[in-house]
Formats: structure tokens, sequence, C-alpha cells
């Protein structure tokens, strides 16, 4: 029990007297996910559309090769940095500028360079599971869209789009909570997020275990609230269960349930009845 | 033939692949006509509906609507789409929109009213089928039968000048067929031009004024009614019929 009561004591300690780094550490790990993520479902919004263009045989040869070729650079994208490591793209990337122009040219901002990185890498991950999404819309809402005269853009948009982003926010929640945890990862770019604040504290007190304790439940709390959150926003977007009959309009007072007089009861039932008394 | 043809179909053919669905199909359809297609699954009816609506493209032959070849409108498809309505087996009503907005998107978007005219009118078509209740619902909160109901009203909020019915009631259960088949019946004795392709032979004897019988891709017979329900020409129809006026 005494180690128990000595670690608590550690982690108060730590707590009380670093309390700014890891608060403004969490902060930053908080806006950056957040911005990370946003910007980079609006990346995947952007291909995956492009990638469900449509296109047939007798549209003009322009048409098809422009089309094929951005489908060529998203699938690129989306494998490229799908397959690499976050954590060495952001090295790549905050470094290759000063190395191709000798140090002229520099990210003036460590935020700047992390945003970019998270949400260039959300992106290849959004345009998959947007492609998912609108693959897992039905093809008889396009047929129904096409239908009364919608043009593909306007079925997208007031169809199909609203109808993916709703099969794939489980994903984007996903996404959000990895991104959580792993721009922790940008400390090799001397972001300072909450993990940082972890490298930073522990720098100057050796007290690694407690300053782990206290890493692990506030990463924990943020995903927990995040998870909560999720829940709540997909249950809004979901609609509530009931809905209100509008009986109060005075157009349907002469509806109610409808039947035709003409057709009486013979009509309401299987059509062999109707042969068979004839 | 005093009537005038909305749409003439001309030696359309379709293939899927290597397989033929259509086969060279002559059909007329006029104001006020109200036609049933009737024939064995896989005879090419959904198709030849589907057509029709341009959401197959034909391989061989035209379809004039109003004198002008559809398949090659361009931009103008769109415009065409909204004035020939279409049902469909499955429904297809959009499931992230309102009763109430499944039924003015298209007068919004396609035909450009303004919102609240057009919630006027969708208002109006939603009482005839009797839906206006439940303009608030989603789709997914109704019945087969209602939902159906909803299609049909979103399709005449485009006030089209046809209505295609591929199979309406071929998903509901026998107690909710009634009710869309009603509705279909109060269209058609409003002169609403319709061409139904169905399996309800009551339906297609008792309300059409047309009766299409089509196997293998091809119109084997067409004709009153009356007159292909009780004395059909071609030996295919007796056979197909004959498991209906058994009874």
């Amino acid at each position: 029990m005494g180690k128990f009561a000595q670690l608590l004591q550690d982690v108060l300690r730590l707590c009380t007297k670093y309390f700014p780094i890891y608060f403004s550490g969490m902060k930053n790990t908080v806006l950056l996910a957040l911005i990370g993520t946003v910007l980079g479902c609006m990346i995947g919004f952007v291909c995956g559309v492009l990638n469900a263009v449509p296109y047939d045989p007798k549209d003009p040869l322009r048409k098809r090769i422009l089309i094929k070729v951005m489908r060529a650079v998203i699938r690129a994208y989306v494998e490229l940095f799908r397959g690499t490591p976050m954590v060495l793209q952001a090295v790549f990337i905050y470094y290759a500028l000063p190395y191709f122009t000798d140090g002229a040219a520099r990210f003036n901002s460590v935020w700047a360079a992390s945003i970019l990185v998270v949400s260039v890498n959300t992106g290849a991950y959004m345009t998959e599971s947007v492609r998912g999404g609108i693959i897992s819309v039905d093809p008889g809402q396009v047929e129904g869209a096409m239908a009364i005269g919608l043009t593909h853009v306007q079925a997208m948009m007031y169809v199909i789009l609203p109808q993916a982003l709703r099969n794939i926010l489980p994903q984007i929640g996903n996404n959000y909570i990895i991104n959580l945890q792993d721009t922790s990862v940008m400390f090799m770019i001397s972001f300072t997020d909450f993990f940082a604040a972890h490298r930073g504290v522990v720098g100057a007190t050796y007290l690694y275990f407690p300053s782990a304790v206290i890493e692990m439940t506030g990463y924990l709390t943020m995903t927990l609230i995040s998870s909560f959150l999720l829940r709540r926003l997909e249950q809004r977007l979901e609609g509530s269960s009931s809905f209100e009959l509008a009986v109060a309009d005075p157009l349907t007072l002469t509806s109610g349930v409808y039947r035709n007089p003409a057709s009486g009861e013979l009509f309401g039932e299987r059509s062999r009845d109707f042969i068979g008394k004839e | 033939m005093d009537k005038e043809p909305i749409l003439e179909v001309r030696h359309l053919s379709k293939t899927f692949g290597t397989n033929p669905v259509l086969k060279d199909i002559d059909f007329d359809i006029c104001t006020g006509d109200v036609i049933s297609i009737i024939g064995p699954s896989g005879s090419g009816k959904s198709t030849l509906l589907r057509c029709i609506n341009l959401l197959e493209i034909p391989t061989a032959g035209s379809i004039l609507f109003r004198g002008k070849d559809i398949t090659d409108l361009g931009k103008d498809v769109f415009s065409y789409r909204a004035k020939v309505g279409m049902v469909f087996q499955s429904f297809n009503l959009f499931d992230n929109l309102s009763v109430m907005d499944n039924c003015t998107l298209g007068q919004v978007r396609v035909l450009h009213r303004d919102r609240e005219e057009a919630e006027e009118y969708a208002l109006q078509i939603l009482s005839r089928v009797g839906m206006a209740p439940y303009c608030n619902a989603r789709p997914r909160q109704l019945s087969g039968g209602q939902k159906q109901r909803v299609a049909i009203a979103r399709a005449m909020a485009l006030d089209p000048e046809v209505i295609l019915f591929d199979e309406p009631t071929s998903a509901l259960d026998p107690e909710l067929v009634g009710e869309v088949l009603d509705v279909m019946r109060d269209l058609a004795e409003q002169g609403m031009t319709m061409a139904v392709v169905t399996h309800e032979m009551a339906f297609a004897r008792q309300v059409s004024s047309r009766v299409v019988f089509m196997d293998e891709g091809v119109i084997m017979e067409e004709g009153a009614p009356d007159e292909l329900f009780t004395d059909p020409k071609n030996d295919r129809t007796r056979e197909f019929l004959g498991r209906y006026l058994s009874r």
C-alpha cells in the first residue's frame, strides 16, 4: 500500500506543479486532432466524391482520360499516405523544404506543418471510408433521384452524400480518436502536445512512472468524452424515432385513410376474387 | 385513332452483354392511355420501362417523346425524366428526407418552383393519396403500402405527362396491395396516362385501356383487356393467362 500512497503523492505533486504544461499539451492535442480530422474529412469527401464520378464509353475521350487520370492520382495519394507511418511523413515534410532550398524556406510554424501532416494523412483514410460510404448507399436511391430528373451532382448533394455521411460517421469518430493518440508522434517536429508535456516534465523531474499515469488518465479522459459526444451526434443524425401526424392541417380532414368509393371492398382484396366473381 | 401519341417506341432493342432482353419492340403510349404490361418474369417488361425513362440506354431503335428522339437529348434528359414519372417496385424513396421533402426535392431542383409553392402542391398531392398526415415522417417509419403511395405522390408532384409503374405492388403483402391499387385506379379515372408493369390481373383487366403481353423480349399480343383476357389469340398468351382464367 505504501507504494500506492507514494504514487498518489507524486502524481499530485506533478499535477499541481506542472499543471499549465500538461493542460496546454492537452489543449494542443485536442485542437490538432480536431482540426486535422475536420480538414481530413473534407479532403476525404472531395477525393471520395471525385472518385465516384461516373463515365460511360460514350463520353468524349477527353472526359474519359481526365476521369481516369484523376482516379489514378487519388489512388496514388491514398496508397502513399496510408502506406507510410505518420511520424515519417511529418519528418519528411518538415525537413524537405529547408533541405531543397538550403534553409531559405521552412515551415515557420510547427502548427502549420502538424496540421498539414495530420489532415493529409487522415484524408487518405477518409477517402476510402467515403468511397465505402457511397457504395453502401442503396443503388435504388440513385435511380429514384435520376427518375425525378436530378443531375449526378444534385443526386450526390441531396440524396447520396447525406446518407453516406450517416454511414461513415462511426468511421469519422474512429479517425478522430485515433488522431487524439497518434498526434503524439508530432513531438518529432517539436510540436508541444500532451505527450511532449510528459517528455518535458520527465526531463526535469525523472518521475517517469507517475507522469505516465497522468498521461494515461489524460488520454483516456479525452477519448471517453469524445466517444460520448460522437454517440450523441450519431443519435441526432439518426433523427427521432417517432413523428407527429400533421392532423392540424386543414387539407388532411378531407383525406384521412384513402379509399376509392367506386372500388368498394372488392378491389381491396386479392385480384383473383374479382376474376372469380366475374 | 384521334389520340395524340406521347411516346412512340420504334424497333427498340436492348442487350445486356450477349443476352438480348428486348427484341425489336414497337409500342405507343397515347394521352389518357392506361396500359398494363403483363408477362412472365424475365420477359423484358421492366427493361422496357427503364429504357423509356433512360435508366437503361437502348442498344438500338428509337424512342420518340412528342416526336423528339430521347436517346440524343443531351442536357435535356433531366427535364425529360421529370416529365416521365417512375414508380419502382422497391419504392426508392429518399431515406434521408421526410415525406414532404421527398415530394418537393424534384419540384424545387428540377422544375425550379419556390419552396412554399412546392410544399403547398406536395400537400395537395399527398392528400390525394391519403398521405398528407404523414408529411413529417421519414420513409423508414412507413409501411410498404404507405411508401408506395408517397412514391406515387413524388412522381405526380412533377406534373408528369405519363407515369411508368414498375411492378408497384410486387413488394407488398396482399393486405397492402389494395391501398396502392386504389390510388392508381383513382389516377387512371382522372385521366392520367399510365404504363403499368404488373402481375395484378384484376387491375390489368378492370382499369387499363390496353393490355400488352410480353414474353422473351417480344410483344406477343396486345389489345383491349376484355378481348385479351377472354379470347387471347396467341397460344403463349393463353397459356400464361390460363392460370388466372381457370379460377
